[in-house]
């Protein structure tokens, strides 16, 4: 009976050399949802993912995966996780066809049911008429549909993607995770790590990494609801001139420019603070309208990744 | 019986990527080919018309004779002819002829003499087989009296070639190189196996699923020893063709001898995978093991000739002692039980160097 969490982390720290990777993490992946890991390159995501695979051994810490200790027996693990790493690793000299039949040998899929469960990826992930073709030349969001063919072929009980969407177009980008509600409809727990905020959005539950620390978790809506800040949206005929100004003022943590639009972030203590980034605006004479609005996910990353907190 | 299934999947995937893969395709039956006939044709000891220049001081009857029956032996080509023996010496340095012959004046009564020599040859030594022919040319008969040639001239050691009665040279290389094509070969392809997946990206993928270390060392050598026998087969039937070089032993015995090696450099080459980071690495470090595989073996210098420290390391390589079981099998009619030193030693090598790349192979990244 499958209770309590896919994968539970306790303290899971990595150290390369002077580099701590990742530092003292917390997880607690809920079963049969999407769990996301939001955060910039180098923040420690790929290190996460392939500890709790047992590719990499945490310096500290350990973690429960499926009910199996880690660091442990990973071979254990192995055929109850399905794995697709950020850079394309199938065999690009074989067809599309021959590598789910390579995996499908390696992971022992039931030679009975093996062509049939292969036609059903082939057909679910739209490959039908690439099968023959060597995976070298397939496309990007081809190439991306068939790892992830290839990753859930066995019937994982756990699926890790590690960044899976960085070399695709949009539409394969919501293809792909129509496919991932499928799956996780179907039961399946899905770790997946991005950058994209869009993405981190339509997760269950995401955490936010920064420079191997987990700075926030929750749920999208949760995150959003408790950035601890206030959030203006000031539209100005010269955006330029106006994040200067906005600069200026002592109280503002970030301005980030989206078009003509600027979004200003202020710590929840700052009474009033439209009113005090008006006058700022004003005393530069700046044409422009002030408006309180709120955080998006992106508002709460930047939030978060500041972390003014840490430094006293 | 998942494991028997898993090593069977590797096996299928190795040999479909070979099989699209023309270049390392062609290495399999262009390497031994070329390396056959550059071998077989190019080394060749028996040395033939060395450019030589003659000071004939002497100018008389016997000295002309002399000088005409040396051309004779074409051995030597005569190119020029000087005045003193610093002129010789001259040639020899600026590299125009490798042997100065120098005729004395007194070169008619040192013939009768016989206690001095009546001739001397100023050679190029810098060229070991040079000497080598120069000291075949001092055996030459020197006699001009008829009359005792015969009891003169016989020399006082009489050799019998064994095996190669017809001193042929691709008859000693064609086993030697057997060895040395099967290790250039096989050390490549395993060499850059688990390198080249590590660079693709192809292995943070295999290491992910239950394959185990074992099941995926195994799984890369076997569709190679096929290739092995491949390459065997190519080359005994090229010698055979081309250079009527025999299997005198037992063709089964060659086979299982050959196998075995074949294993072996499959191993070393897997286990020099374990430890190179990038495909250049591995080819370095193939070099690395290729170089003394081809002097140090016995294939290009006798083996007993080496100092001890290079016979120890020669020892060592799995070549050495396959070169003794070819040479033993094809030619001297050898079988397997009379070289089982050399046999259990590639066999030992085999296990060990297997032993070796699985423990130092292990499913992590870090």
């Amino acid at each position: 009976m499958p209770t309590g969490y896919a994968i539970e982390a306790r303290g899971l720290t990595k150290q390369f050399g002077d580099l701590r990777a990742v530092s003292s993490l917390d997880l607690n992946v809920p079963r049969g949802q999407i769990y996301g890991f939001l955060g910039p390159n180098g923040s420690g995501k790929s290190t996460t993912i392939r500890m709790l695979c047992g590719l990499l051994t945490p310096t500290e810490g350990t973690a429960t995966v499926l009910d199996t200790e880690v660091p442990g027996d990973s071979n254990a693990l192995k055929p109850k996780i399905g794995y697709m790493t950020q850079k394309f690793s199938l065999f690009g000299d074989m067809t599309v066809y021959e590598n789910l039949q390579f995996m499908a040998e390696i992971y022992s899929y039931p030679s009975a049911n093996r062509r049939e469960r292969i036609e059903q990826v082939l057909e679910r992930y739209d490959l039908v008429r690439q099968r023959r073709q060597l995976a070298a030349t397939l496309s990007g969001g081809q190439k991306q549909r068939l790892a992830l063919a290839c990753a859930v072929l066995h019937h994982p009980e756990l699926l890790l993607l590690d960044e899976p969407t960085s070399a695709v177009d949009p539409q394969s980008r919501r293809d792909f995770w129509s496919n991932l509600f499928r799956l996780a409809g179907d039961g399946t727990t899905i770790l997946v790590s991005t950058h994209y905020m869009d993405e981190a959005e339509r997760c269950h539950r995401l955490a936010i990494l920064d420079h191997g620390i987990k700075v926030a978790d929750g749920t999208p809506q949760e995150l959003q609801n408790a950035t601890g800040m206030h959030i203006l949206e000031v539209v100005a005929d010269d955006p330029y001139a106006a994040q200067s100004a906005i600069r200026e003022l002592p109280e503002v943590a970030s301005v980030t420019q989206l078009g003509v639009r600027l979004r200003v972030l202020l710590p929840e203590h700052v009474v009033q603070p439209a009113a005090l980034v008006n006058s700022a605006l004003q005393a530069y004479a700046i044409e422009s309208t002030v408006s309180v609005s709120h955080a998006t996910l992106e508002d709460v990353f930047v939030a978060v990744t500041l972390d003014p907190r840490s430094d006293p | 019986m998942k494991s028997v299934s898993r090593i069977l999947a590797i096996v299928k995937k190795e040999v479909r990527q070979l099989r699209r893969d023309r270049l390392t395709f062609g290495m399999v039956v262009g390497l031994p080919v070329i390396q056959m006939l550059l071998f077989g044709y190019a080394i060749n000891t028996d040395v033939r018309n060395l450019r030589t220049a003659v000071a004939d001081q002497a100018g008389t009857h016997l000295s002309r004779q002399f000088i005409a029956e040396l051309g004779q032996t074409q051995v030597v080509d005569i190119v020029a002819f000087v005045e003193t023996g610093a002129d010789l010496e001259d040639l020899l340095l600026r590299g125009e002829a490798s042997i100065g012959v120098l005729v004395p004046k007194d070169f008619d009564r040192r013939i009768i003499d016989r206690s001095r020599s009546a001739v001397q040859l100023l050679v190029d030594g810098t060229d070991p087989t040079i000497l080598g022919v120069a000291n075949q040319l001092v055996s030459m008969p020197l006699n001009f009296d008829t009359a005792r040639a015969d009891a003169s001239t016989r020399n006082p050691i009489a050799i019998r070639p064994y095996f190669n009665p017809e001193r042929r040279s691709p008859l000693n290389i064609i086993p030697g190189l057997l060895g040395v094509i099967l290790t250039m070969t096989m050390i490549l392809f395993t060499s850059v196996a688990l390198v080249r997946e590590r660079e693709r990206g192809n292995l943070e993928l295999l290491i992910n699923t239950p394959v185990s270390s074992g099941e995926l060392m195994i799984g890369k050598v076997m569709p190679y020893i096929v290739i092995g026998m491949l390459q065997l087969a190519l080359i005994l039937a090229v010698g055979r063709l081309l250079f009527a070089v025999p299997v005198r032993g037992n063709p089964f015995d060659l086979l299982l001898a050959a196998s075995t090696f074949v294993a072996a450099n499959l191993a070393l080459g897997l286990l020099i995978s374990t430890a190179a980071k990038t495909q250049f690495q591995a080819m370095q470090m193939m070099v690395f093991i290729l170089l003394p595989s081809i002097l140090l073996s016995g294939f290009m210098f006798p083996f007993d000739g080496m100092p001890k420290f290079a016979q120890y390391i020669g020892e060592i390589l799995p070549n050495t002692h396959f070169i003794r079981l070819t040479r033993g099998i094809m030619l001297r009619e050898a079988t397997l039980s009379d070289l089982t030193p050399d046999f259990f030693y590639l066999i030992g090598f085999t296990i060990a160097a297997m032993l070796l790349a699985t423990l130092r192979f292990t499913k992590r990244l870090d």
